[in-house]
């Protein structure tokens, strides 16, 4: 069938299979270079296969947890969604979560997800106890810190590349509530915004929304969005009828696929300026519920549609903090100048991190959405080039343009991870589109 | 918790379990019924630990009909909902070739869920209350030279569970039939469905569950198909013996 990630861009005719038990994942990768997918969230061909697609959705049972300690273990094709509504009206929430919640357990694994609390709390590896994971040999091995460490570590952030995540053992963080006390600083430029997120390191959840088009001495204007669990004690009368504010809010839905006029540069300009003056004039501190906090784009479903049928790519990496501003911005002046910013691009401190081939350093992650168009690869490269001069790395779950040279030149733990795949033989038994372009 | 009991009657199957998830989700203490119900432990902690849910597994073969008192008898209570998923397509062009699948195909979904049901339906009779799910098929409005096997054995269950309900109306005990259209499925994997035409398992689940407490008697899931259905069922002989479908 037709499949594409999250940005529809690119798409593949993919054989694809959606096995429910082990018995029917070593018929589906028989004789062949297979990939694993969880819910399509990423946005380019990480999960793409074209020879062999194996959909993990229907390992989706959540099989033990533990009230006391917050201890869940769950089949790799569960919805963070569903571990949520399972067990925030139970006094537990994710102790990390990407900025969509319909991602699976497998995938936030591959991808080793962060979060706003990167800062402080790392990636979504640091609250994994173990995982099970289907080897290139058909042997399934538990992996932990402990026990088969170094397919544990690989795992993590290995992009499906070392087997097949089957489930998982993490853990959750405990709050009393399911709101959010959202505290918003405006930064008139970006030297203001990182001047926020400087001093506001001890702030759980902090993120930027970044204007990507303001030029001159608005460059960078931002508002930075701090975010704090609510405690019971701190909800007003409205929210204490729902504490965990459980109450369905209906999904809106994207009917169709806009024409391109509608993200043009003039549009996102007034857009832009409109969100940052309303911004900045509601700055303060206000309670938020979870969703509009953590997943405000999910509750316009398919919203990938806005960009069109050619679809979008989303670039985003990180810079190391030393060369922090100076890149950034170098990389908002070329936005700037090929003026196709899109509405949706995000600013965020990111704390240290161990980790032998995940995306996040300590350092400044920016990220923005970019309509795919004739002259887009262009445009990607020579962010990717001004990134790679400065330090930087990207995110290879949202990666659609890189280059195998381009990942050499920014990423120096390449050739170990090739290494890696080579000695486990991991290489002959799963591939992705991604890892094929990207040659890894 | 409602203090009422499903029990589900081919729990392997998706619809069925989808069912399960549903009612639990409802408060419905959950009976998962199935051969080797020993496999399904995983499922048992998936939904008790969502929905806070007692859940017990039941093993029931729909063929070895001269087990089914025993199997109703030994069930911890007599259950409130009962859904029958249990089916079992075949190959088609086997099944024509060979008297013994057509066989297994007729019983596993006519005589196992009509057994079943009659002996569920005289307990509720008794007890005057209760409802009983059967989930048939659109397959069993008309029979297709693509699938008339199993078409006629869902035609079989359907034209019982609508006697089954006419019987019993008038003593508490209520009949619902389902006839869900294509349903994204692992008995259908790897056909070629319609998206439009074809419904998720847990819209079948939810719809199941609506229905038994509107007390509804015969529902498709989606709507179009009472369109389709109608328009297929009214195609004169002459016409539809030509046709390709």
């Amino acid at each position: 069938m037709m499949l594409s990630g999250w940005g529809r861009h690119p798409r593949m005719e993919c054989t694809v299979s959606r096995p429910r038990d082990l018995r029917e994942i070593l018929t589906a990768a028989q004789n062949k270079r297979v990939i694993a997918r969880g819910n399509g969230r990423a946005y380019g061909d990480s999960a793409l296969n074209p020879a062999g697609t194996i959909d993990m959705r229907g390992f989706s049972r959540i099989l033990a947890f533990d009230q006391e300690s917050g201890r869940v273990v769950a089949e790799s094709g569960v919805l963070l969604a569903d571990i949520i509504a399972t067990f925030l009206p139970r006094g537990w929430f994710p102790a990390v979560t990407p900025g969509t919640k319909f991602v699976t357990i497998g995938g936030m694994i591959a991808a080793d997800v962060h979060g706003k609390n990167h800062h402080k709390h790392g990636s979504f590896a640091s609250f994994l106890d173990w995982m099970d994971v289907l080897c290139a040999d058909g042997e399934v091995r538990r992996a932990s810190r402990d026990e088969n460490a170094e397919l544990f570590h690989w795992t993590t952030g290995g992009m499906g590349l070392t087997g097949i995540i089957l489930r998982a053992g993490f853990r959750l963080t405990p709050v009393e509530t399911g709101w959010i006390r959202q505290r918003t600083v405006p930064a008139r430029d970006l030297s203001a915004a990182m001047t926020v997120f400087e001093a506001e390191q001890a702030a759980t959840y902090s993120v930027a929304w970044i204007d990507c088009l303001s030029t001159g001495r608005s460059t960078g204007r931002s508002l930075v969005m701090l975010g704090e669990h609510a405690l019971a004690a701190e909800l007003a009368p409205r929210q204490k009828s729902d504490p965990f504010a459980g109450k369905r809010r209906a999904g809106r839905r994207i009917p169709f696929d806009f024409p391109g006029f509608v993200l043009g540069p003039l549009t996102v300009k007034a857009f832009n300026t409109l969100y940052y003056h309303k911004g900045a004039w509601g700055a303060g501190e206000k309670l938020v519920d979870f969703d509009s906090y953590f997943y405000p784009l999910d509750a316009i479903l398919e919203w990938n549609r806005i960009y069109g049928r050619r679809g979008f790519g989303q670039f985003q990496c990180v810079i190391p903090l030393a060369a922090a501003k100076a890149g950034l911005e170098a990389l908002l002046a070329a936005i700037a100048k090929a003026g196709q910013g899109s509405f949706l691009a995000v600013l965020k401190r990111m704390g240290p991190q161990q980790s032998c081939f995940s995306f996040p350093m300590e350092g400044y992650t920016l990220a923005l959405d970019f309509p795919v168009r004739r002259d887009t690869a262009r445009l990607f490269a020579e962010l990717e080039r001004i990134a790679i001069d400065h330090g930087g790395r990207f995110y290879l779950a949202k990666d659609s343009f890189l280059t195998a040279d381009r990942l050499r030149a920014a990423d120096p733990r390449t050739p170990s991870f090739g290494t890696m795949r080579r000695q486990s033989r991991s290489i002959e038994r799963f591939c992705s589109a991604q890892s094929e372009r990207l040659d890894i | 918790m409602t203090g009422k009991t499903v029990l589900v009657l081919g729990a392997r199957s998706d619809i069925a379990m989808a069912a399960a998830h549903c009612f639990a989700a409802a408060g419905y203490a959950v009976q998962l019924a199935a051969r080797n119900a020993g496999s399904l432990a995983d499922d048992v902690s998936d939904i008790t630990i969502r929905y806070r849910v007692p859940v017990s597994l039941h093993e029931v073969d729909a063929l070895a009909v001269e087990s089914h008192a025993a199997f109703v008898d030994a069930l911890p209570v007599l259950p409130d909902v009962a859904i029958c998923a249990i089916g079992y397509m075949g190959d088609q062009a086997e099944n024509e070739r060979s008297v013994e699948r057509t066989v297994a195909v007729l019983r596993s979904n006519f005589e196992g869920p009509a057994s079943l049901f009659t002996i569920l339906a005289n307990r509720f009779a008794d007890r005057g209350s209760g409802t009983l799910v059967g989930v048939s098929s659109v397959a069993g409005i008309r029979g297709r030279a693509t699938n008339y096997v199993y078409g006629s054995a869902k035609a079989g269950f359907t034209a019982f569970l609508s006697g089954l309900r006419n019987r019993l109306a008038k003593q508490g005990v209520h009949v619902v039939t389902v006839l869900p259209g294509f349903v994204d499925t692992r008995m259908t994997a790897g056909m070629d469905l319609p998206a439009k035409l074809t419904a998720q398992p847990e819209e079948v689940g939810r719809a199941i569950l609506a229905a038994v407490t509107k007390g509804r008697d015969v529902i498709y899931v989606r709507s179009i198909w009472r369109l389709i259905m109608l328009i297929i069922r009214h195609i004169p002989e002459a016409i539809f013996k030509r046709m390709k479908i």
